[in-house]
């Protein structure tokens, strides 16, 4: 019962993974870069959660839409600013620029908020209420809220980018920029507006990270990079879905792995990643992650 | 030989015109360069111990700039996981030294572990190009490191001291930690600039120019990458013996530890300020590097900040960094892997390149 256990909550974390996913498939999807800052701006965010908490005092739950916003206008100014300046200038600066972002991010939080990690208090009854299924299975609501309105974000967003004008836009520049360009597509606001998505489904994702658990400078590059990466990765590239299945399956190797060992968590997630990598590189579902 | 070989094919169509690899300037700065080594060779007799432990920090970014160089300038690996070799290095060091062999025999241990780590290491992530590459070597960065911490018999996750050099003075042990450095650096750029002299450098200039026609020329564009990769491993393994002898300890993790992907971002950091893509930029760099960190290294974690934002600037206004800006300005190469076409009538002593004209 203890494993029904362990592969439940595995799942609704994998949840939490294909939301910090997302944003990172999204840009790669369309602007082709690989943002090695995305696990960072997702701390980023979860500390501005923290401070526009301590600031307005406003409740948990409204605190995610003015940190979404916040991060959304972040994401589509660096975009229009640095990062595409660096697109133009091909993929190696593109990787640099990112990873020095990625580097100036850390250390500055380090700098401002040391390197104590914090939480996101959503209160301490809702923390520790949860519900059993027979005597042995028990599941925080926490995690089930966190995974449902992460599979509503993934929903949403695949809606938006089939359904709504903007989505096709991206949809029209991710294919093929130029043509999209002749046909009076402003292709550098279209990915400011990908990367605003993106920056603001990271921002949900980061303020969750601090709601189950808790943050700190190094989260970033340590872990919620390389999680993210492993679930695209697992779950193969172009598919949304794909990502909600690739963060299930890294987070029920990772409980999985947790239950056998304490400190095989981690190393079980990869070794399911690099098997994925060798066996099918194309990822589970979705059309390749080679070149 | 070549040279001649190549001069004298187009001698019979082209009366007056000659392809070198050096110039006068070279055979100065060769000679320079052999005076720069005795010269950093003889420090410890001059300066203090102070001194030297800073140089020793310098000549560890410099391996590994000069390194991270080879992969991402000449063989487009961008990779952000060397800190994993580096970390090995470390560990291939205090191994040997726990069973009684002296660490500065385990540097050699460090070069060679780590490149035999590469290979499993690079047959993972062989297939992947560019931002996969980058973001899948520091996975694997991450996963060397959960390994080694698993081990309880080398320190697991606290880390374990050096030992095997206690008896030593100090001030000795500082002169003799900044002579291996000194060593593996001089080596580093050495080897650096010989690879990229002999065939594999010929390979590795075709596909960076061109990696699809290399491809169809029958270029073995894969087995050159995976040599940069194991040879850089090899190189970033020995930097990484050094730290352990310059510290007397090594700490794994990401914090302060070997693991750490700030070693990554300063390797990468210098070789873009300096100037990708030339064997000058590294040292430049490293430079830029050290004034910045000694400079600012009361403020914490502010010189990486600087770092990453002035590598941020270059990259995107000064692509060829401060070296690039150099040779563009003099045409000098101290390190000359390319060759160079004498236009007709073109002086030895002319220092400035002339408006390209066609050949007759």
């Amino acid at each position: 019962m203890a494993w029904v256990n362990a592969i439940i909550q595995g799942i609704l974390i994998g949840g939490l993974y294909a939301l910090f996913a997302c944003g990172l498939s999204l840009m790669f999807g369309v602007m082709k870069v690989v943002n090695l800052a995305h696990g960072d701006l997702a701390v980023m965010a979860g500390y501005i959660g923290v401070g526009v908490i301590a600031v307005t005092h406003v409740p948990v739950l409204w605190s995610i839409p003015i940190v979404v916003i916040l991060m959304a206008v972040i994401g589509y100014i660096l975009q229009r600013s640095i990062i595409q300046g660096a697109i133009s200038r091909g993929e190696l600066t593109t990787l640099i620029v990112t990873f020095g972002l990625s580097i100036i991010i850390e250390n500055a939080l380090q700098q401002f908020f040391t390197a104590n990690s914090r939480g996101i208090g959503v209160g301490e009854s809702f923390i520790t209420a949860s519900f059993s299924i027979g005597s042995q299975i028990v599941i925080p609501w926490l995690y089930v809220v966190i995974f449902v309105l992460a599979v509503v974000v993934l929903l949403g967003l695949q809606q938006y980018l089939s359904r709504s004008r903007y989505g096709r836009l991206i949809r029209a520049v991710a294919d093929d920029q130029e043509a999209a360009q002749l046909s009076g597509a402003n292709y550098r606001h279209v990915f400011g507006i990908a990367a605003a998505i993106a920056f603001g489904t990271v921002a949900v994702a980061g303020m969750f990270e601090g709601m189950i658990t808790t943050i700190s400078p190094t989260l970033g590059t340590d872990t919620i990079l390389l999680f993210a990466f492993a679930s695209v990765v697992i779950g193969g590239l172009g598919s949304l879905w794909g990502t909600l299945l690739g963060g299930v399956i890294l987070g029920v190797a990772q409980a999985v792995g947790a239950q056998i060992n304490p400190s095989w968590e981690q190393l079980a997630g990869y070794a399911v990643f690099l098997l994925v990598l060798v066996i099918r590189p194309q990822g589970l579902v979705g059309q390749g992650a080679t070149s | 030989m070549t040279e001649k070989l190549a001069a004298s094919s187009r001698s019979a169509d082209l009366t007056d015109v000659r392809v070198t690899r050096s110039r006068s300037n070279t055979l100065y700065s060769g000679v320079g360069a052999l005076v720069l080594i005795v010269v950093l060779f003889a420090f410890p007799y001059y300066v203090g111990p102070g001194t030297t432990g800073i140089m020793v920090q310098g000549l560890i970014v410099l391996t590994l700039a000069s390194m991270w160089n080879l992969l991402a300038g000449y063989a487009g690996l961008v990779s952000v996981g060397q800190q994993a070799f580096f970390g090995l290095g470390a560990y291939f060091v205090l191994i040997p030294a726990m069973h009684g062999i002296t660490p500065w025999f385990g540097l050699v241990f460090a070069a060679i572990g780590a490149a035999a780590c590469a290979v499993p290491l690079w047959w993972l992530v062989a297939r992947l190009r560019l931002g996969y590459f980058a973001i899948a070597t520091w996975v694997l960065a991450s996963v060397v490191m959960l390994v080694i911490e698993q081990i309880s018999s080398i320190g697991g996750g606290t880390g374990e001291p050096l030992p095997g050099l206690s008896g030593m003075q100090p001030a000795v042990l500082t002169a003799y930690t900044y002579w291996a450095a000194l060593t593996v650096a001089v080596l580093a750029i050495g080897g650096v600039y010989l690879l990229l002299r002999s065939k594999v450098g010929l390979t590795l200039t075709a596909i960076r120019d061109d990696e699809r026609a290399a491809r169809s020329s029958g270029v073995r564009v894969g087995l050159a990458r995976m040599g940069v990769f194991i040879a850089a491993a090899a190189g970033c393994g020995a930097a990484g013996g050094v730290l352990a002898i310059e510290q007397l300890q090594v700490v794994p993790g990401t914090a302060g530890g070997v693991f750490s992907v700030q070693w990554t971002a300063e390797m990468a950091f210098a070789v873009i300020i300096g100037g990708i893509g030339t064997i000058e930029g590294p040292i430049l760099g490293t430079i830029v590097y050290m004034v910045l960190q000694q400079e600012l290294q009361s403020y914490n974690a502010w010189y990486l900040i600087v770092l990453g934002a002035v590598a941020i600037t270059i990259a995107l206004f000064a692509r060829r960094g401060l070296w690039g800006t150099v040779v563009d300005r003099f045409n000098i190469r101290l390190f000359p892997v390319g060759y160079h076409l004498w236009a007709p009538g073109e002086s030895r002593r002319r220092k400035r390149r002339e408006p390209a004209h066609v050949a007759p």
